[in-house]
C-alpha cells in the first residue's frame, strides 16, 4: 500500500494523530482551567518567608513522599475538612524563567498530606524538632534528617531560635542547635499550608466511598471510638506514645493534673480550643487539635479515656454526654 | 558508535541503580548519613532520571542506530549526528544529576526535575536523532518500511512533542500544570520507552528466532490502537483530585482500551515463538525476550488495574506505585534492552559473553525483581486497607517496615546483576588474547566486514 510505503505520509499521520489526541486531553484542559482558575476570596497569598520555604520544599524533592490533596473520598477525610478544589492551586504559579510551577499534588504518600499541616500540626517547636530529626518525636518515622538547616552553637545569642533536641540526639553535645533562615522558611511554608474555609453560600464536593456502617459494639464510657488509635493519629506526635512529652517542647500527660482531675470543662476546652496556660514553664502553645480534626463526642470521649487510663493513669472514666456538653460550650467560647 | 551508546548506557545504569539501592536502604536507616546532597528528596530523582535518559534512553537509540538502517537495507545516515546526539545526552544526565543533588530543581514533577537548560541537549539529541533516522529511512532500499521503524521513529517525534508540552510555560499555572505533569509522566514511559522498545523488539526478536514476525497486521494495530488509547491515560495518576472529572473518566477508559494493543502485542510475540521454543534452552538473548514479553502483558494489564476509581483506593499512593514502575521499566523495559545487546553486541565485535555469567546476570535481575515487587506490592494493598479504616497514618509505616526490608533485599540483587551484566558488556567488546579462530578467519576472507559500525 501506498500509504504504509511512503515515509512522509506514514509519519505525518501518526504525528497529527497524536498531536491531536494531546491537545484534547492535555493542552486544551490545561488552558480551559488556567482561564477559569481564581483564588478562593479567603486564600492569603504566600509570605516571602514562605515563598522561599516553597522554594526549598521543591529543592529538597519533599514531593516526592508528601502529598497536598485531599481527594473527594472518605479515607482522605482525616488530611482536611472538605475535598481540595480546583481553586486551591491557583495561587501555584511559575515562580521564574528557570523553573516551572510547583508539583505540589504528589503521587506517593509515603509521609502524610500536607494540605492542611499549618492547622493540623502549627507548632513552631514540633516542627523544627522535626526537620532537625523526626525521629526525635516520631520514633516509627522515615523521613530524612535535615541537619543542615541547623547550626550548632555553644553558646546560643538570645535571638537565636533554639530547637529542642532531646537528649539522645545530642550526642553529647552540651550546646545548642539553633534554627538556620532555611529552616525558619520551611517552616513558615508548612505553617502557611492551611485549606481556606469555602466562600458562605458555597457547598464543598462531597466524600466518596463511605464507610458502610459505624461499629455498634460500645466501649469504654459508652464511646464507640478506638481511644488508642485516636491518641496515635491526633496526640501521639506531641505527647508521645509513653504520654511523657518532650521536656522542654510538650508536656506529658501522664500523672497530669488535668487528665486525671475532674476538671472535664477545661480538659475538652483543651482539646477542642487549644491551650496556652503553661508557656511560662516553656512548653508552646497546643493547638485546636480536636476542632481541626473535626472530632466527634464519640471520638473525644475516647481520647479523654485512653489517656486517663494510660501509662499509670487510673481516673475514672468520663461519659459522652458530658463530653458532648462541654464540645458545644468550648464552641461557644471559641466563637467569643 | 554503537558501542559507545551501549557503553555509555551500561555506566548510567550502574550508577542510577546503585543511587536507586542507596535510596531503597534509606528506607530502612533513614539516618544513613545526614549530608544534603544524598537526602532523600535529591537522591530519588537522580535515580529515576538517570536510568530513564541514561540508561534506557542511550541503550534504545544506540540499537535503533543499528536497527533502523538495516531494517531499510541501508547505511546510517549520519555519523556525525549520532555522536553528537549521545555526547548531547551523556551532559544532560551529567549536568542533571549535580543540579538535581545541589538542589536545583525544576518544580518536584515526576521525571521532568531537571531545569530545561539541562534539558534542552537531550531534546536536540532527539532531534538530530529524528533527522538522521529519517534520511535512513528515505534512502532505504526496500519498498516498505519495515515495522520496527514505525514504532521507533514515531517514539521519537511523539517524544519531542510531549517535552514541548512538558516544558512550554503557557499553560501551565495551577491546576493546568497538573494535566500537564500526567499528560508527560505517562507519555514519558509509554510512547518514549515502551513504543520504542516495541520497534526494538521487533526487530530483534525475529531475528534471533530466525523466523518472520507472526502477524504485520497484528503489529499494525497495536501501533494505532497503541497512540490512540495510550494518549489519553496520564490523568489516571490523578483520580479523585479536583482535575475535571470527565478527564479523570476518559484517562480510566483509555487504560481499559491499552488492552488491546497490549494483547495484539504479546499474541504477536508468543505466536512468533510458536515453532521455535526449543530454541530457548540454547539461547541466552530468547529468556531476556521470555521474561520481557511476560511482564508486557502482566506490568500493561496491571497498570489497567490500577486505573479504575475502586483500586485508586486501594492503591494510590502507596508503593504499589513504585512496585508497578519497575515491573515495567526494569521487568519489560531493561530486560528487553538486554535481550538486544546480548544480540547485537556479540554481532558486531565478534566475542561473546560467558555464558554462565549471562546466566547469573539474568536469574539475579529476575528474582531480585520478584524479591523487590512482590513484598512491596501486598504490604501496599495492606497499608491501603490500613488507610480505608482510617487507622492512624503511622501504622502504616510500621506495617510496609518488613516490606521495605525485602525491597532492599531485592534491590540488591538487582544492583548485583548489573555489575555482572557490565563485565558481560565488557568481555564483548575488549579484546583478549586469545585468538578466535572464526573471527580471523572471516577477517581475512573479508576485511571489509571488519569496520565498525
Amino acid at each position: 500500500m501506498d500509504f504504509f510505503d511512503n515515509h512522509k505520509k506514514l509519519f505525518t499521520t501518526a504525528a497529527a494523530f497524536f498531536i491531536g489526541l494531546t491537545l484534547l486531553v492535555a493542552v486544551i484542559p490545561a488552558f480551559e482551567t488556567d482561564k477559569i482558575n481564581q483564588p478562593l476570596p479567603g486564600a492569603v497569598p504566600l509570605s516571602p518567608a514562605a515563598q522561599r520555604g516553597k522554594a526549598l520544599y521543591v529543592a529538597n524533592g519533599c514531593i516526592a513522599c508528601h502529598t497536598q490533596q485531599v481527594r473527594n473520598v472518605d479515607m482522605d477525610k482525616v488530611w482536611g475538612k472538605r475535598p481540595s478544589v480546583a481553586a486551591d492551586y491557583a495561587m501555584d504559579r511559575r515562580p521564574d524563567l528557570w523553573h516551572n510551577t510547583a508539583t505540589l499534588m504528589g503521587s506517593e504518600r509515603t509521609g502524610p498530606d500536607l494540605t492542611n499541616i499549618g492547622n493540623r500540626q502549627p507548632s513552631k517547636d514540633w516542627n523544627l524538632v522535626h526537620l532537625f530529626n523526626p525521629r526525635a518525636v516520631v520514633k516509627e518515622s522515615v523521613m530524612p534528617a535535615y541537619p543542615w538547616l541547623f547550626i550548632y552553637k555553644d553558646n546560643p545569642a538570645k535571638t537565636d531560635i533554639i530547637v529542642n533536641v532531646p537528649a539522645a540526639f545530642m550526642e553529647g553535645k552540651t550546646g545548642k542547635y539553633v534554627a538556620t533562615k532555611k529552616a525558619m522558611d520551611l517552616l513558615a511554608y508548612l505553617q502557611s499550608l492551611k485549606q481556606v474555609e469555602l466562600p458562605d453560600g458555597t457547598t464543598a464536593p462531597e466524600f466518596l466511598y463511605k464507610k458502610a456502617a459505624a461499629k455498634t459494639e460500645t466501649g469504654a464510657g459508652g464511646a464507640s471510638a478506638d481511644g488508642a488509635a485516636l491518641y496515635t493519629a491526633n496526640c501521639q506526635s506531641c505527647h508521645q506514645a509513653s504520654g511523657e512529652g518532650l521536656p522542654g517542647a510538650f508536656p506529658p500527660l501522664k500523672g497530669s493534673s488535668v487528665v486525671t482531675g475532674d476538671n472535664l470543662e477545661l480538659y475538652v476546652g483543651i482539646i477542642m480550643n487549644g491551650y496556652t496556660g503553661r508557656e511560662k514553664e516553656g512548653f508552646g502553645p497546643m493547638p485546636n487539635v480536636g476542632t481541626t480534626a473535626n472530632l466527634s463526642p464519640d471520638e473525644v470521649t475516647a481520647i479523654i479515656n485512653h489517656e486517663r487510663t494510660s501509662w499509670g493513669n487510673s481516673a475514672p472514666e468520663v461519659k459522652v454526654e458530658d463530653v458532648k456538653r462541654f464540645m458545644e460550650a468550648a464552641k461557644l467560647s471559641a466563637g467569643q | 558508535m554503537v558501542l559507545w551508546y551501549l557503553g555509555c548506557a551500561t555506566f548510567w545504569l550502574l550508577l542510577g541503580t546503585t543511587v536507586g539501592e542507596y535510596l531503597g536502604i534509606k528506607f530502612v536507616a533513614p539516618d544513613a548519613d545526614s549530608v544534603a546532597w544524598l537526602s532523600f528528596g535529591r537522591l530519588r530523582p537522580v535515580h529515576t532520571n538517570a536510568v530513564f535518559w541514561g540508561w534506557c534512553s542511550l541503550a534504545m537509540l544506540g540499537l535503533a542506530n543499528y536497527v533502523v538502517p538495516r531494517v531499510g537495507n541501508t547505511k546510517l545516515a549520519s555519523y556525525k549526528m549520532g555522536w553528537w546526539a549521545l555526547i548531547l545526552i551523556n551532559l544532560t544526565v551529567v549536568a542533571g544529576s549535580l543540579c538535581l543533588m545541589a538542589g536545583i530543581n525544576n518544580a518536584g514533577g515526576e521525571y521532568r526535575e531537571y531545569i530545561w537548560p539541562v534539558m534542552l541537549p537531550f531534546a536536540i539529541a532527539l532531534v538530530l536523532s529524528l533527522i538522521n533516522f529519517l534520511n535512513t529511512v528515505a534512502r532505504r532500499k526496500t519498498t516498505e518500511i519495515y515495522i520496527a521503524n514505525w514504532y521507533i521513529i514515531a517514539a521519537i517525534i511523539f517524544t519531542i512533542v510531549i517535552a514541548l508540552v512538558a516544558y512550554l510555560p503557557w499553560w501551565q499555572n495551577g491546576l493546568g500544570e497538573t494535566i500537564a505533569q500526567g499528560y508527560y509522566m505517562h507519555q514519558g514511559v509509554g510512547m518514549w520507552f515502551m513504543l520504542f522498545t516495541l520497534g526494538v523488539v521487533y526487530y530483534f526478536l525475529p531475528q534471533q528466532l530466525n523466523k518472520p514476525i507472526y502477524s504485520y497486521s497484528l503489529g499494525i494495530l497495536a501501533f494505532w490502537t497503541q497512540i490512540l488509547f495510550y494518549t489519553l491515560i496520564g490523568s489516571h495518576h490523578f483520580v479523585f483530585s479536583p482535575i475535571p472529572w470527565w478527564l479523570q473518566t476518559v484517562a480510566i477508559v483509555g487504560s481499559m482500551g491499552m488492552a488491546i494493543p497490549v494483547i495484539a502485542g504479546t499474541t504477536n510475540f508468543l505466536m512468533t515463538f510458536k515453532g521455535g521454543w526449543h530454541k530457548v534452552s540454547g539461547s541466552y538473548t530468547l529468556p531476556f525476550f521470555i521474561v520481557g514479553i511476560i511482564f508486557y502483558f502482566t506490568g500493561s494489564m496491571q497498570g489497567t488495574a490500577e486505573a479504575f476509581r475502586t483500586t485508586n483506593l486501594y492503591w494510590h499512593f502507596t508503593d504499589f506505585t513504585v512496585a508497578h514502575s519497575h515491573l515495567t521499566m526494569y521487568g519489560i523495559i531493561c530486560f528487553f534492552m538486554w535481550a538486544g545487546i546480548y544480540a547485537l553486541v556479540p554481532r558486531l565485535t565478534g566475542k561473546e559473553p560467558p555464558q554462565i555469567l549471562v546466566g547469573a546476570h539474568f536469574w539475579l535481575a529476575l528474582i531480585g525483581l520478584m524479591f523487590y515487587t512482590v513484598p512491596l506490592m501486598y504490604g501496599s494493598t495492606l497499608k491501603g486497607m490500613l488507610w480505608m479504616q482510617g487507622k492512624p497514618f503511622i501504622d502504616g509505616v510500621v506495617l510496609m517496615a518488613p516490606y521495605w526490608v525485602w525491597r532492599a533485599v531485592g534491590g540488591s540483587l538487582m544492583w548485583l546483576s548489573h555489575l555482572f551484566f557490565a563485565y558481560n558488556f565488557y568481555r564483548m567488546v575488549v579484546k583478549r588474547k586469545e585468538v578466535s579462530v572464526a573471527a580471523t578467519a572471516i577477517k581475512k576472507l573479508n576485511p571489509s566486514l571488519n569496520q565498525s559500525l
